[in-house]
């Protein structure tokens, strides 16, 4: 277990703890990014990859020259970027994400793993009625619901949570975005905004580890 | 007193966003139109969604009567959402408007011309829908 020690007013997870996260996420997002163009370009329009290498190398850029004070500013910050920089729906998507579980850290200069848990859990549902999504409709959401539930545990399920519901989107039908097209076309192929998700809770494990 | 609503056209494509402006504004007659303008692509040239040219946009048709914006689909929809939800991001009393983006560009943009508010300018542009073509 890599669980941290946490005190009984705040916890352990501070403002390095999570600009690491979104470095750690900015790494995976380089290293997959042909890989989730490939997912992309079988359901959606190729993009994926690119927009999420570009949106997160402006996150890093922006976190090393004006370093947030606050793990919810961090978030803020981070969020505010992608939404500016994506150029695709998961601009405004994975901006509202980390926007609104900012938001729900509040000021605090450390939080602990429960209470970015309940954070990210309202950030998931900001995602769900920004996109009008609901969990199975083979998005991002099919990741993220469950990863914010196992959160509550430990870094470790909410990683392997994310990963599950990932691959559990390949047998779905889309009923959102571009992909929703496709209708029974979209089936046998791993949502690509669900396998970045994924990238991102798997990138909050490592931060901790 | 404030000017005219000023009317958006977010496109996933600079050339559509700039082409139902023009259509619009042809279409609206004559004489003084309200400000129509329009924020396409990505500000490389490509297509897609610039939050960036969105702002600059609602800026430029702002008259302080409120801005009305039209989206096409997809990321242009939750781009705009997203920078309403900021708050801060556009002009005071900046709505997304639930319309058909040609139809609704033009009943907007000569709602706004003659006068009407941005309620009444949102109400133009949504009963588009309505308008069935078979």
């Amino acid at each position: 277990m890599s669980d941290m020690n946490e005190s009984e007013s705040g916890g352990a997870l501070d403002v390095a703890f999570f600009t690491r996260w979104l470095t750690l996420a900015a790494a995976a997002v380089d290293r997959e990014a042909d890989r989730l163009t490939e997912l992309d370009s079988a359901i959606g329009d190729a993009d994926h990859g690119a927009n999420l290498k570009r949106g997160f190398a402006a996150v890093r850029d922006v976190l090393e020259k004006e370093p947030p004070q606050t793990p919810g500013a961090v978030l803020v910050t981070a969020g505010r970027q992608l939404i500016s920089t994506v150029g695709g729906a998961s601009g405004p998507l994975y901006g509202t994400l980390l926007r609104r579980t900012g938001k729900g850290l509040g000021d605090s200069v450390t939080v602990s793993r429960e209470q970015l848990a309940a954070a990210l859990t309202e950030g998931v549902a900001a995602v769900g009625r920004l996109g009008g999504a609901h969990a199975g409709d083979k998005t991002m959401l099919d990741a993220l619901g469950p990863a914010a539930g196992a959160l509550g545990e430990s870094f470790e399920a909410a990683r392997d949570a994310a990963e599950r519901g990932a691959l559990a989107t390949v047998p779905l039908q889309a009923r959102k975005g571009r992909a929703s097209y496709l209708g029974e076309r979209s089936v046998g192929h791993q949502d690509p905004g669900a396998t970045s998700s994924a990238l991102l809770v798997a990138a909050l494990a490592e931060a901790a580890a | 007193m404030s000017g005219p609503v000023g009317i958006v056209l977010v496109s996933h494509s600079a050339a559509v966003a700039r082409a139902v402006a023009e259509l619009a504004q042809g279409l609206a007659g004559g004489g003084a139109t309200a400000p129509v303008a329009p924020a396409g692509g990505t500000p490389d040239g490509g297509l897609g969604t610039s939050s960036e040219l969105i702002v600059e946009a609602a800026k430029a048709a702002d008259r302080g009567a409120g801005v009305a914006l039209l989206v096409d689909l997809g990321s242009a929809v939750l781009t705009v959402k997203a920078l309403l939800a900021e708050e801060d991001e556009l002009p005071e009393r900046s709505r997304l408007v639930d319309a058909p983006f040609v139809e609704g560009a033009v009943a907007a943009l000569v709602t706004a011309s003659a006068g009407g508010d941005l309620d009444a300018v949102v109400a133009a542009a949504s009963e588009a829908y309505g308008y069935r073509k078979e």
